[in-house]
């Protein structure tokens, strides 16, 4: 909250301020103007950071070591063409609508009365918010295109892990676009601008919200809870040690084809947690599952969120402290494999079948090689995770994401 | 924007009529400054005329095929009036965004259940309901008589129809949305599932327009022109595959992808003929 402690007003003025119950009275006639104006500088982030542009253009793409924004919207995209040529169009377009996208600017012209304007309109007068734009090709964009040859050995769809429960709709697809933003009107605003610059080429197969705790709401920028009410996300590597990012993340130059030097491989797993079942478990029980305590986040046995992680750590009865078949004991191994998650939490309504809600995460990560980082790690989760009573996979991708585009070059430069 | 107006006006095609003589003149284009850029403004008095021509010919036809559908139900025969309903509505549906020029006539003729009061109810829709659910031709003297009138009534009208450039070239996206809002869901014709023969008829009417201003489209944006063709005609394919003869199947036995692939395939053609009307500088 340290940054709501520097405002000259307090919550509770604030509060007085908009007319919580009695204490409306405070905005009268002539008071008016100035209430709402310090309302808004109350509630408003600072002004830099909304419009703080993250630009397209660049060493790599956006969307991958940049800090998570708020929201995000992956789409993956089928193909309704086999023509090269009109995907690299395609691609060409897109680089253009999400480089002026990325500056916080309308695309194209909007004032023709007889037309329909080309920017649809919702982001008009809007903060870019941080919006960026990955783009991704998956295993199939190459039969499609019959370029097999150009496909990289390690893009396939993932095996088939134990307790998967996938389903066609959320399944594949041709091409990735993950936008994310701090405002979600922001974020949905570039995506579909995208979809209908390549409709009759792409069609969605399918689409996915994300959403987190918002800066807003946690000004700290503490590690976020997922819908689980647990911390996700602590033992990430660190997006900002370039020689962690260079190990685990970005595909290097050796052996690689230059469309892809300096990208990443990006899997995708839509997650449903049978959150009615998961109320109902018991705190240690929800605790022993995860491997940390839910308040701090620390490891169990520790009181620090960030205190080292030792696996082999036992009780005074002998009994391992973190249980061996914890997500998190699991999920650390040796230490050695680390992949860059950026996952988000998602809420579809409901499940009109059970009446159950539809909620999950949005799991995503970041590695240089599927083979060696995402797969391991997803077989020995999916064999003995405890937390597998509490959640079912139903949606699954791989997308290989394009190295950074320079200005005047396009997504895919040198694959189409 | 007043001033713009009027130039609609003055191209309606009543006034062209009138004017003999003039089309030479009227052929040629002219330059209209709008803000800094210069729209080169495309005149389209032929193809306008042809539309008319068309939209006359097809409310003639319905007229007939009309009144064979309701001699079939006045004879008793349920099995010619189920087969000649998709057949007359099919005239009407080509050439849908004229008549619904003509303020309740719409209604009137097409209305679906619920869309009006109960009592106001008459027209295809409240006939198609008796046949296909109460499976009988009896008690419908007075729908069948009105829909006649109703019908006779739009050839009358269609006479004497303004069709100005902006009704002209925004009609085939309004017939793609009347697809892709009400017949793609299967809701228009939700007794008879009858609903690719009006799919098909109101891209039809669609395609006339744009296979009429094709040459010029081409003159202005060959790109934008190829890929309206062909996307025409990818759409044209999609639906010839679920004919029988010359009717088309139940629209309940298409699969979910199916009817997906064509809802695709509606908004990925109606998208560029969005652009028709800027591209041939009608404002």
């Amino acid at each position: 909250m340290s940054n709501l402690e520097t405002n000259k007003v307090s919550r509770r003025d604030a509060l007085k301020l908009i007319g919580v119950g009695g204490a409306g009275l405070l905005i009268g006639a002539t008071g008016i103007e100035a209430a709402t104006d310090k309302v808004t500088n109350f509630f408003t982030p600072n002004k830099v950071d909304a419009s703080e542009l993250l630009p397209f253009y660049g060493e790599h793409q956006q969307g991958i070591t940049t800090p998570a924004q708020d929201f995000m919207y992956l789409a993956s995209f089928q193909l309704e063409t086999t023509s090269k040529n009109e995907i690299k169009t395609l691609f060409k377009k897109w680089t253009e609508a999400a480089a002026t996208l990325s500056e916080g600017k309308e695309i194209g012209d909007s004032d023709v009365l007889s037309s329909p304007p080309a920017d649809t309109g919702e982001a008009i007068g809007l903060q870019p918010m941080k919006l960026t734009f990955t783009f991704g090709v998956g295993p199939s964009f190459f039969d499609k295109l019959s370029i097999q040859s150009k496909r990289p050995s390690q893009l396939k769809d993932l095996p088939h892990f134990p307790g998967d429960d996938l389903r066609e709709e959320w399944n594949g697809g041709d091409i990735a676009v993950q936008v994310c933003a701090n405002d979600q009107q922001v974020a949905f605003h570039g995506l579909r601008n995208l979809i209908r610059i390549g409709r009759g080429i792409v069609s969605l197969k399918w689409m996915q919200h994300g959403f987190q705790r918002s800066q807003g709401s946690d000004p700290s920028g503490s590690t976020p809870r997922n819908l689980m009410g647990f911390k996700d996300g602590t033992a990430n590597p660190n997006p900002k040690d370039k020689d962690e990012m260079n190990k685990h993340v970005w595909i290097q130059n050796d052996n690689t084809p230059t469309w892809l030097a300096g990208g990443s491989y990006l899997v995708a797993r839509r997650i449903r947690i049978r959150v009615e079942e998961w109320d109902r478990s018991t705190l240690n029980d929800q605790e022993a599952t995860f491997g940390r305590h839910r308040q701090s986040g620390a490891p169990l046995g520790e009181k620090d969120e960030f205190a080292e992680l030792n696996v082999k750590k036992k009780d005074s009865n002998g009994n391992l402290m973190i249980p061996a078949d914890s997500h998190v004991a699991l999920a650390r191994g040796n230490g050695k494999v680390k992949i860059l998650r950026r996952s988000y939490s998602y809420t579809d309504g409901l499940d009109i079948q059970t009446g159950k809600l539809d909620a999950g995460l949005l799991f995503v990560s970041f590695q240089q090689d599927i083979e060696k980082q995402f797969i391991p790690l997803q077989e020995k989760l999916a064999k003995m995770d405890l937390l597998n009573e509490y959640i079912e996979h139903n949606g699954s991708a791989v997308f290989a994401c394009f190295g950074g585009v320079k200005k005047g070059s396009y997504i895919g430069e040198g694959l189409i | 924007m007043m001033k713009k107006q009027t130039t609609l006006i003055a191209l309606s095609i009543a006034t062209s009529l009138m004017v003999a003589g003039c089309s030479q003149k009227t052929e040629e284009t002219s330059k209209v400054q709008k803000d800094k850029n210069v729209v080169e403004k495309v005149k389209l008095d032929t193809e306008i005329n042809s539309y008319r021509d068309f939209v006359v010919s097809q409310t003639e036809e319905f007229v007939k095929s009309t009144q064979l559908f309701v001699n079939a139900i006045n004879a008793g025969d349920i099995e010619e009036a189920k087969r000649l309903y998709p057949i007359s509505r099919s005239y009407f549906e080509r050439i849908e965004p004229v008549a619904e020029s003509f303020g309740d006539l719409d209604p009137k003729i097409d209305a679906r259940e619920g869309d009006v009061p109960a009592e106001e109810w008459t027209g295809f829709h409240k006939i198609e309901q008796v046949l296909w659910v109460d499976k009988t031709t009896k008690g419908l003297e007075k729908y069948t008589k009105q829909l006649m009138t109703d019908a006779n009534y739009l050839r009358a009208k269609v006479e004497t129809v303004e069709i100005d450039p902006v009704l002209f070239v925004t009609g085939p996206v309004e017939l793609l949305n009347e697809v892709s809002s009400s017949k793609v869901t299967g809701e228009e014709e939700r007794y008879s599932h009858t609903d690719l023969a009006d799919f098909a008829a109101n891209v039809e009417g669609s395609h006339k327009v744009i296979e009429l201003v094709l040459p010029k489209l081409k003159e202005k944006d060959a790109e934008l022109a190829t890929t309206i063709d062909d996307r025409f005609k990818e759409l044209m394919t999609s639906l010839d595959s679920y004919k029988n003869g010359e009717q088309y199947i139940d629209y309940t036995k298409l699969k979910e992808d199916e009817v997906k692939k064509l809802a695709q395939q509606v908004d990925a053609l109606a998208e560029p003929i969005s652009q028709v009307g800027s591209t041939l500088g009608v404002n």
